[in-house]
């Protein structure tokens, strides 16, 4: 839901959150899926049933508890400085749908002007 | 008693021998997977002319005196989302229908090193998104004890060719429960490494921070044998961990006197099969009789565990999918521009459930949703690692059941995803807080269908956690562990 100054926050007891089938295609659009119209409103039930789900956190207290990223900490990994050989470009290259002269091809980004 | 039927270890001695070469070997397993597979659905790729080549550089090297690892020359199958230099690598996705790998996953370096055959490429839910293997975009797994049931899931393929006799061993990869799970499916044994333990490198990512490679056996004392080999610092995994690894196999030892084990309330609490909480109970009984001390423990946060992983693992996994965008490797699908020519590629590419957690992932981690969710589930993982750390000051390993039930029926829970999600409840945790766990059989329900022992241990605690299941295993089955899943699959399979 969104508050007043914009900021969309969880639902609340009571409000619990939906998300709606335009929803669902702006969430779409962005990690570059598209569905049918029939895709979308299934999606928004089945993603509502679980964030309705995922509220039910709103009854923990975390209040100062420090997030995990991972189960078993580790900080600042580093490997020796030694330099070792990269993969060779062709082996890079070679699962590639398009390539040329050593890249990687893809469709047109720019327009011409 | 057929060479598919024999752990790792009991081949060794045949093989050391020499009254058993690793081509035969290998020959016999691919003519049962030549026979079976057409069913059971446990491979998307055979490898066998790879695997027969390997063998012979095996037999060859043992010939020379060269070959001394105890896995060497035996037939491995592997779940095919681990990379594998020139053999199709696919995660079970129209994504990558096509992809050669140009390098190895670490763990498969490892088995090369040591002259293990590959089998081939198991099947997988895909992206080992999924509790039963049906979302494969290529093929039905079936579940061997009874073939109108799933195998469990994401790495069912490689559970089914443990169980049935398509490899000896194999290995897998676990999320939220995906070799535990499966094990208990099909009434083997499997293995999720501590977080760390085992390098990432080459596994393709599902949620970075949960997933783990591990290996499904027999029995207990192959799985300590496969540890052995697999786990180990890399320097290409920058979260795997630098600690000295033991020799896994001085944990397999009989000693349930002074064994403390901890049961959770909260699983108690928690509705199962009541076969499933009988056959708990026998085990812990068992123990008791044999000098463990069985304590209630409790873990308040456990309750939230689902909630945690259901937004923790899909945005790790929005984010780890983003690369499939059809420039580098994978399908493409054209297009006349770039953003479409993504948009076509992703959206056919993808199946459902795999676009479903992509959606739910860049949701919760969408501006304005981040704190709520993804941060919110974050902090209950913190409750939940330090609800862990104290069990673990009071015991050894915690006992808990794999699944709530055993095998489901095929169709059964795929249009409903929270139900299906529901069947890892128990699995998660671990997971959530980098912990090992194995699971082992422990009985069958009234139905035949196996059923899966859970044991938990302390972060780097896998020796405690096989020394419990060997324990166990040795207590139960004195006959020889493996006879149990061997009765029910040659009704489910051989009698055909």
């Amino acid at each position: 839901m969104e508050t007043r100054d914009g900021r969309t926050v969880a639902a609340g007891a009571g409000e619990l959150p939906r998300l709606t089938a335009a929803d669902v295609a702006k969430v779409a659009a962005q990690a570059r899926l598209r569905f049918t119209d029939e895709e979308l409103e299934q999606l928004s039930g089945q993603l509502s049933d679980i964030l309705r789900m995922a509220a039910e956190l709103k009854a923990v207290d975390t209040e100062g508890v420090e997030p995990t990223a991972h189960g078993i900490p580790v900080y600042n990994v580093m490997r020796d400085d030694i330099p070792v050989p990269s993969m060779p470009q062709a082996d890079v290259l070679s699962g590639a749908p398009e390539a040329k002269d050593g890249y990687f091809k893809v469709p047109r980004i720019l327009e011409e002007a | 008693m057929a060479l598919y039927d024999l752990t790792a270890h009991e081949l060794r001695q045949q093989l050391d021998s020499g009254e058993l070469t690793s081509r035969e070997l290998t020959e016999a397993l691919l003519e049962r997977i030549e026979q079976l597979d057409g069913t059971l659905g446990a491979y998307i790729t055979v490898a066998a002319e790879e695997a027969l080549e390997q063998a012979r550089a095996y037999d060859e090297a043992r010939a020379k005196g060269e070959a001394t690892h105890p896995l060497g020359g035996i037939p491995v199958a592997l779940k095919d989302n681990l990379v594998t230099r020139g053999l199709r690598t696919t995660a079970a996705s129209r994504m990558l229908e096509n992809w050669v790998p140009p390098y190895d996953a670490t763990v498969v370096e490892r088995l090369r090193s040591v002259k293990a055959p590959v089998l081939g490429k198991t099947n997988m839910d895909e992206f080992a998104m999924g509790g039963s293997t049906e979302t494969s975009a290529f093929k039905v797994a079936r579940n061997p004890w009874d073939l109108e049931r799933v195998p469990g899931g994401s790495s069912g393929g490689s559970a089914i060719a443990v169980a049935a006799g398509l490899a000896v061993w194999a290995l897998g990869s676990d999320t939220g429960g995906s070799i535990r799970q499966p094990a208990a499916f099909c009434g083997v044994v499997g293995m999720k490494p501590t977080y760390g333990r085992v390098s990432r490198y080459g596994l393709i990512a599902f949620a970075s921070s949960l997933d783990q490679i591990g290996p499904f056996t027999r029995d207990v004392t192959d799985c300590a044998l496969a540890l052995n080999l697999i786990c180990g610092f890399d320097p290409r995994d920058s979260t795997s961990v630098n600690l000295e690894v033991p020799d896994f196999t001085k944990a397999l030892r009989v000693e349930p006197k002074g064994l403390r084990i901890g049961v959770p309330v909260e699983y108690l609490n928690q509705p199962v099969d009541p076969d499933v909480r009988a056959a708990l109970d026998k085990a812990l009984k068992l123990l008791e009789e044999n000098g463990a001390v069985i304590k209630e423990v409790s873990l308040p946060s456990l309750q939230y565990a689902l909630h945690v992983y259901y937004l923790i693992a899909p945005a790790e996994a929005s984010s780890n999918l983003a690369r499939f965008d059809g420039v580098r490797y994978g399908l493409r699908v054209p297009a006349a521009d770039v953003t479409r020519m993504m948009e076509e590629t992703r959206s056919k590419g993808f199946g459902p459930e795999v676009k479903r957690r992509i959606i739910l992932g860049t949701y919760v981690l969408s501006a304005g949703h981040y704190d709520a969710y993804y941060k919110k589930a974050s902090q209950v993982r913190t409750l939940m690692r330090r609800d862990f750390e104290q069990a673990f000051k009071e015991v050894d390993v915690l006992f808990a059941p794999t699944t709530s039930s055993t095998a489901f029926r095929l169709g059964e829970k795929t249009q409903d995803p929270l139900s299906m999600y529901m069947t890892d409840y128990f699995t998660i945790p671990v997971n959530l807080a980098g912990l090992p766990g194995l699971s082992l059989p422990c009985g069958v329900d009234k139905g035949g269908l196996p059923i899966g022992l859970q044991i938990i241990g302390p972060p780097f605690g896998e020796e405690q956690v096989l020394k419990a299941a060997y324990t166990y295993e040795q207590l139960a089955w004195p006959k020889g562990a493996g006879r149990h899943w061997r009765a029910g699959r040659e009704v489910a399979v051989d009698v055909r």
